[in-house]
C-alpha cells in the first residue's frame, strides 16, 4: 500500500501507456511517454507559479500583520485565476522606440529555461522526466541563460531604467554564478556523478549532505546564491522598485509582464528543488511518500525565501558585489578543498580536520570582511562652550 | 557582533508571522462589508430632508436659504403653488446633486426650520454618472425617528428647542396679550 502511494504518479503514467499500447504502434508509445512527462511539467510549472504568488502575498501579509488576499474564493484560493484573467485583458503596450522583436521575444523565451529545469528535478522515487547524466550541469547552464533574456528585455525596451536593471542583473548574475557553481562542486566530488538521481540516492537514510561540515557551508552558500540567482529580495537589484521603477520589466504590461513573473517564480521553485535535492536529501525521508518529502523540503526553502522577502531591505550594489567576491567565493574554494579532504579520510578524523579548516576559514573571512567604521570626528572649534 | 542583526530581524518577522494567527489584536484590518467600525455620531456625509409624522409634512418650508448658502450650489428648490398660483410653504422640487455636494454641512447649520440634516449613509455607489446621483425630494425624505437613531444627542437638543418654541407660540396665542410674554 505504502509502495502504491509512493509510486502513484509513476503508476498513472504506466497505466496510460499500457492502455495506449493496445491500439497504438510501438514507436508512438515512446513519444507518448515523453508527451505525458512534458504535459505534466508544462501544467505543473505554471500552476505552481500561480499558487506561489498567492503564498507569497499571504505570507508577507501575515509578516506585516495583514490578512493578504482572502476575497476571491475560500482563503483567496481563486485569486491567481482572477489575476490571470486581469493580466490577459490588460492592454499590451510596446514603446514607440522599442526594438519590437526583442521586446516580444524576451518574455516568451525567458519561460523556456525555467520550464526545462523542471525536467531534471527528481520529484520522487522514479519521478523524473529525464534522468540526464549531466543533470546538475544542465541546471547550471539553463539557469544562467535567464540573464540573457533579462538583458534582451531591458535592451529591447529602450528605457534607461530598464537598461539599468538589465545591467545590474548581468553584473549580479556573473558575480553569483561563480560561488553558485563552486558551492555545488563538493556534492559532485563526494557523489561522483552529475545526475540528480544519483545525488539523491547517495543521501539515503539520514545521510543528508547538510549534516556534514562541508554540506552545511555548501548548503548555505548555494541557497543564498540561488536566492540571488532568481533576483529575489534582498538581491532584487535588477527590479528595485524604489530606485529604478521596475527594472528590466518597466516597459512590460499584461501577459508579457506575467510571463516574467512566471519565469521568476518557476525559477524560485526549481532553485529550491535543486537545493533540496543536492543538500537536503531530495525525496529521501521516513514514513511519508517520497514525493511528499520532496515537496515538504522544497516548500520549506521557498518559505525561507519569502521570509527573507518579508524581512530584509535591498542590498546596495557594492555590498552585493563585496559579499559575493570577498566572502562567498573564498569560502567556496575552501569548501572545495574540505570536500576533497572529506573523501580521503576516515570518519572520526575527517570531521575534526574539516571542521577546523572551515572554522578557521570562516573566522579569517569574517575578520577580513568586518565593516570599517570611520572614527568619530570631534569638532574642536565648532562650539565655543565645549 | 556584525551579522547578528540579520538573524534578529528574521526572528522579529517570524514572531509577527506566527502571532498574527493567534492574536486578533495584531490584525488591524477591518473586513469591511462583513465587519464595520461603529459610526461616530458627528460623522456627516450627505444631507437628507426630515419629516415628523407623515412624509407629506416636510419641515422644509422652501425658504431657499440652504440653496443660497450652499458653496458648490448643489441644491435646487422650486416652491410649490396652489391652484390660484399662490405660493405654498412646501417645496415642489427639492434636488440635491450628490456628485456636486462636498459634505460641508452648511445647509444644516443655516436652516432656520431644522429641516435638513447630514446623514450617515455612505454606500451610494451607482452606475450612472449624472442623473443617478441627483437625489430628488422623495429619495431624500427620512423620518425624525431615523434622525433620533443616528444622531441622538443632536436630535434631543433640537427637539427640546422645537418644543420650547411651540410652547411659547401656544402661550402667546392663549393669553392674547403680547405685553406679558417674554419680550425682546
Amino acid at each position: 500500500m505504502a509502495e502504491t502511494i509512493d509510486q502513484t504518479f509513476v503508476l498513472i503514467k504506466h497505466f496510460i501507456l499500457n492502455w495506449a499500447q493496445a491500439f497504438l504502434p510501438d514507436w508512438t508509445i515512446v513519444f507518448l511517454s515523453i508527451l505525458i512527462s512534458v504535459t505534466a511539467i508544462a501544467i505543473f510549472g505554471p500552476v505552481t507559479m500561480m499558487y506561489l504568488t498567492l503564498m507569497e502575498r499571504k505570507l508577507v501579509g501575515r509578516i506585516q500583520n495583514r490578512y493578504g488576499p482572502n476575497r476571491v474564493g475560500f482563503w483567496g484560493l481563486l485569486q491567481p485565476i482572477a489575476d490571470g484573467v486581469k493580466m490577459l485583458t490588460k492592454e499590451d503596450i510596446v514603446p514607440a522606440g522599442a526594438d519590437k522583436f526583442a521586446h516580444f521575444l524576451a518574455p516568451v523565451v525567458i519561460v523556456i529555461p525555467a520550464l526545462l529545469i523542471f525536467s531534471v528535478i527528481p520529484f520522487g522515487r522514479g519521478m523524473i522526466a529525464v534522468d540526464l547524466s549531466i543533470g546538475i550541469l544542465f541546471f547550471l547552464a539553463l539557469s544562467s541563460t535567464t540573464t540573457i533574456w533579462i538583458f534582451v528585455a531591458s535592451w529591447g525596451s529602450r528605457n534607461k531604467f530598464s537598461l539599468l536593471g538589465g545591467m545590474r542583473s548581468v553584473a549580479q548574475m556573473i558575480s553569483y554564478e561563480i560561488p553558485m557553481v563552486l558551492s555545488i562542486v563538493p556534492v559532485l566530488i563526494v557523489v561522483g556523478s552529475f545526475s540528480t538521481v544519483a545525488i539523491v540516492e547517495a543521501q539515503s537514510g539520514w545521510n543528508w549532505f547538510v549534516f556534514t561540515p562541508w554540506g552545511i557551508v555548501g548548503f548555505l552558500i548555494f541557497f543564498l546564491t540561488g536566492v540571488a540567482e532568481v533576483n529575489r529580495t534582498p538581491f532584487d537589484l535588477p527590479e528595485g522598485e524604489s530606485e529604478i521603477v521596475a527594472g528590466f520589466h518597466t516597459e512590460y504590461s499584461g501577459m508579457k509582464f506575467a510571463l516574467f513573473y512566471m519565469a521568476e517564480f518557476m525559477n524560485t521553485f526549481s532553485i529550491s528543488a535543486i537545493v533540496a535535492t543536492a543538500y537536503l536529501g531530495g525525496w529521501q525521508g521516513p514514513w511519508l511518500p517520497s514525493w511528499a518529502w520532496f515537496f515538504i523540503k522544497t516548500y520549506a526553502l521557498i518559505f525561507v525565501m519569502m521570509w527573507f522577502r518579508g524581512t530584509f531591505p535591498r542590498l546596495r550594489v557594492d555590498q552585493l558585489m563585496g559579499f559575493a567576491w570577498k566572502f562567498l567565493l573564498p569560502l567556496t574554494l575552501v569548501n572545495l578543498l574540505v570536500a576533497g579532504i572529506w573523501t580521503q579520510f576516515d570518519t572520526p578524523k575527517n570531521y575534526v580536520v574539516t571542521i577546523s579548516i572551515l572554522g578557521i576559514a570562516i573566522m579569517v573571512l569574517y575578520w577580513a570582511n568586518r565593516p570599517e567604521m570611520p572614527k568619530k570626528r570631534t569638532y574642536r572649534y565648532a562650539y565655543a562652550d565645549k | 557582533m556584525f551579522g547578528l542583526g540579520v538573524l534578529k530581524g528574521m526572528l522579529v518577522t517570524f514572531k509577527n508571522f506566527i502571532l498574527s494567527y493567534f492574536t486578533k489584536e495584531r490584525l488591524t484590518t477591518v473586513q469591511y462589508p462583513e465587519e464595520r467600525i461603529p459610526e461616530k455620531e458627528r460623522f456627516r456625509n450627505f444631507p437628507f430632508l426630515i419629516y415628523d409624522d407623515k412624509p407629506e409634512d416636510l419641515r422644509c418650508v422652501s425658504c431657499d436659504i440652504c440653496a443660497k448658502e450652499c458653496p458648490p450650489k448643489c441644491i435646487t428648490i422650486v416652491r410649490d403653488k396652489d391652484e390660484q398660483g399662490r405660493p405654498l410653504k412646501r417645496p415642489k422640487v427639492f434636488d440635491i446633486d450628490f456628485t456636486i455636494c462636498m459634505n460641508c454641512g452648511i445647509c444644516e447649520e443655516v436652516c432656520p426650520f431644522d429641516a435638513i440634516f447630514m446623514d450617515h449613509e455612505f454606500e451610494l455607489a451607482e452606475f450612472g454618472r449624472f442623473e443617478d446621483l441627483n437625489y430628488h425630494k422623495e429619495d431624500l425624505l427620512k423620518s425624525a425617528e431615523y434622525f433620533a437613531k443616528i444622531r441622538p444627542s443632536d436630535a434631543a437638543r433640537i427637539d427640546a428647542k422645537r418644543r420650547e418654541k411651540t410652547a411659547k407660540a401656544q402661550t402667546e396665542t392663549q393669553t392674547q396679550n403680547p405685553g406679558t410674554g417674554p419680550t425682546k
